[in-house]
């Protein structure tokens, strides 16, 4: 029983944010309704001064802490604030909309601070228990940000689907870290690293660790939303308010992605041969259905849902080159693919008003003449999700292709681009329908630019999306430095 | 002896394992699952994990079980549509359950799992306290593991309130202080009734 004070200095920012939640549990409990606002500055405040503590605890080694339960290294502190500010991000999009809704209640900023708690544990986990229930604490968050719409038979539907395909990816999940446990008789990432290398070879043990593998990365895969484990994508997406699908399509992708990290190269780094070509079919697929499936929808919420479908299996691509290299773009593809899609779920918001969901794509007829700037804003978010330069989108799709191109999977990265190229018809027919289409008679007032929190945050994170496909260089390194 | 009652409580168990998802009535259901519960326990028992064992029957059978069979009897649910399409379902499912327990089969007999690569675990002696032991692991080795967990219990709690509670307008609870902050002009209220002439 060994325990130091510079232990728990460095999950600082876990401790951080689990106090400032429970403080605004607490304060929402003492507070009328017309000052809900007070809750709602102190949740973005919680998240911000989180994302401070993570920054000020930066640099120096990797240290492996609560008997190997957790690790704080670079990558898991740039993928925490990432987390915290695309996080911020969603809060300041959907105060308009909830209140609206009367979805505007202290659950709503406490689930999401404790989902926010547990994708920083996903993140920062050394044992396949803390990623378990890390997981879960994420889940269960949202799961219940889904149903808070208790009227809306929708949402419930969502939320029933959501819950239950979760609870049966958990499941596999489990079954698979079991098999992994019996293998190699701990249930530490690192150890199981190190008994994998030290038995290679074993064909008996092998079989074990394969069987095992199948499960976790079907588990792995339903939390992703990677095709064929997608089917709860679009119905969740879909069915759940607007605000809450920002949440979830947003930064639990980050999450998802260092899961896969975690689990995959930190963990079952030895058995890359096993699980890349498992990585690849399921690649293939989501940028295959997602792609293609997405064209025939007309609700911009479920084609955003397909179009995320497609978006991991990119990401994938990145993670299954198996190279240093490969993992730094697929962690500039998660992170600035939560940025793009933060921004194209906030147009939604932004959109929509009292009674008006803004959710088909004809709804954002004429939307040009109507609020230049803002059409503007969603012209550069469109080019962003189908790669077109100069915004972020491309030069994320690019670098990850580049690493598959590496590892001679040339192929691979040709059936990429040519799902791309299927893909950008989709997002280019929303901005025909922006620019070249005439407006409704009857179409409701669009949002004009203004000092409202959502509409200053579309516009500051389109520019980001911009920005960033400009000079990417100072992510990439960033993401170098992490991961290296 | 020992093998003789592993194999009585597991064909037990396994028995009333069935019976919950065959039972035609929910509380019979219910009930079985109770006796899945107790016969696990026995099975612990045997394996010398005796804290986990009573804890399964104080917690589950105790607390949880007893508050299911409470929803079960109030909500009188209609089981038929629930099996409806059972026989049509019936050989996709046979077939899945089938591969997977084929699949298990090859893994979990192969020669990696055989009892040379396993030897039975030692007996500890009677002075051997593994509640203490337990207790011990959970709050130095899973320490971090044990406070997420206390997270999550915590938004359980939060989103079963929020998901559930409803501020009734029909409610019939008092305000007390209300209730004394009430003067006569609330509750009477003085008219001026002129005398008429009765004629």
């Amino acid at each position: 029983m060994n325990f130091e004070i510079a232990e728990l200095v460095a999950v600082a920012p876990e401790i951080t944010l689990l106090s400032l939640a429970c403080v605004v549990l607490l304060v929402d409990l003492f507070i009328c309704d017309s000052c809900r606002i007070v809750t709602w500055l102190l949740t973005l405040g919680s998240l911000l001064v989180t994302a401070a503590v993570v920054a000020m605890g930066m640099g120096g080694e990797s240290q492996i802490l609560f008997s190997g339960s957790i690790v704080r290294d670079a990558m898991g502190d740039v993928l925490k604030i990432a987390i915290l500010l695309i996080t911020t991000m969603v809060f300041l999009y959907s105060k308009e909309y909830q209140q609206e809704r009367g979805l505007y209640r202290g659950e709503y900023f406490v689930l999401g601070l404790f989902g926010v708690l547990g994708m920083m544990i996903l993140v920062s986990t050394h044992s396949f228990l803390t990623l378990y229930l890390g997981l879960e604490l994420m889940s269960l968050s949202m799961y219940a940000m889904v149903a808070l719409q208790r009227d809306s038979a929708r949402a419930s539907e969502a939320a029933m689907k959501y819950f239950v395909l979760g609870a049966l990816a958990s499941g596999m999940l489990l079954y698979g870290i079991s098999m992994i446990y019996g293998a190699t008789g701990t249930l530490n990432v690192g150890e199981v690293a190190n008994a994998i290398q030290l038995q290679s070879g074993d064909q008996d043990l092998n079989l074990v660790l394969v069987f095992g593998l199948v499960f976790m990365v079907s588990g792995i895969a339903f939390k992703l939303g990677a095709v064929p484990f997608h089917m709860w994508v679009p119905d969740v997406y879909h069915g759940a308010p607007t605000s809450v699908t920002l949440y979830i399509g947003s930064a639990p992708k980050i999450a998802a992605f260092a899961m896969v990290m975690r689990l995959l190269v930190d963990g079952l780094g030895g058995l890359v041969v096993d699980w890349q070509p498992m990585l690849i079919i399921l690649a293939l697929l989501s940028m295959a259905f997602g792609n293609v499936i997405a064209i025939a929808q007309t609700n911009l919420k479920r084609m955003l849902a397909y179009s995320g479908i497609s978006h991991i299996g990119f990401l994938l691509l990145g993670v299954l080159s198996g190279t240093e290299a490969g993992f730094e773009s697929a962690m500039f593809y998660a992170i600035t693919y939560a940025l793009t899609s933060a921004g194209g779920f906030g147009m939604i918001l932004l959109m929509s008003h009292r009674g008006f969901e803004a959710e088909e794509i004809s709804d954002y007829k004429g939307l040009a003449k109507k609020s230049p700037w803002f059409a503007l804003m969603m012209l550069i978010l469109m080019f962003s999700m189908a790669g077109v330069p100069p915004t972020v989108g491309f030069y994320a799709k690019l670098a990850v292709l580049q690493q598959v191109i590496s590892v001679d999977l040339v192929w691979l990265a040709v059936a990429a681009v040519f799902f791309s190229i299927i893909g950008a018809y989709y997002y280019l027919r929303v901005i025909k329908t922006i620019y070249f289409d005439m407006p409704d008679e009857d179409a409701v007032a669009s949002p004009q630019f203004g000092l409202d929190p959502a509409g200053l945050t579309l516009s500051a994170n389109a520019l980001v999306v911009l920005v960033l496909g400009l000079f990417p260089g100072q992510l990439m390194m960033i993401c170098q430095s992490a991961i290296g | 002896m020992t093998s003789v009652l592993f194999y009585l409580f597991s064909a037990i168990l396994l028995f009333a394992a069935f019976r919950v998802i065959s039972a035609k009535s929910a509380v019979h259901a219910a009930i079985f699952l109770i006796l899945a519960f107790v016969t696990t326990s026995a099975i612990w028992l045997l394996l010398e994990a005796e804290f986990l064992a009573i804890t399964l029957v104080l917690v589950y059978v105790g607390a949880v079980m007893v508050l299911f069979l409470f929803v079960v009897m109030m909500l009188d649910m209609n089981m038929e549509p629930l099996r409806e399409g059972f026989t049509r379902y019936l050989p996709a499912g046979i077939l899945v359950a089938a591969t997977i327990v084929f699949e298990m089969g090859i893994v979990l007999g192969g020669r990696y799992f055989s009892s040379e690569n396993f030897p039975a675990p030692v007996p500890h002696g009677s002075d051997y306290s593994n509640t203490k032991e337990l207790g011990e692991q959970l709050y130095t080795t899973h320490l971090f593991s044990f406070e997420v967990a206390a997270a999550i219990l915590l938004i359980a709690i939060v989103a079963a309130i929020g998901l559930t509670f409803r501020r009734r307008v029909e409610s019939k609870k008092q305000d007390i202080p209300h209730q004394h902050r009430v003067d006569r002009n609330d509750r009477v209220r003085m008219l001026d009734i002129r005398e008429e002439s009765v004629s």
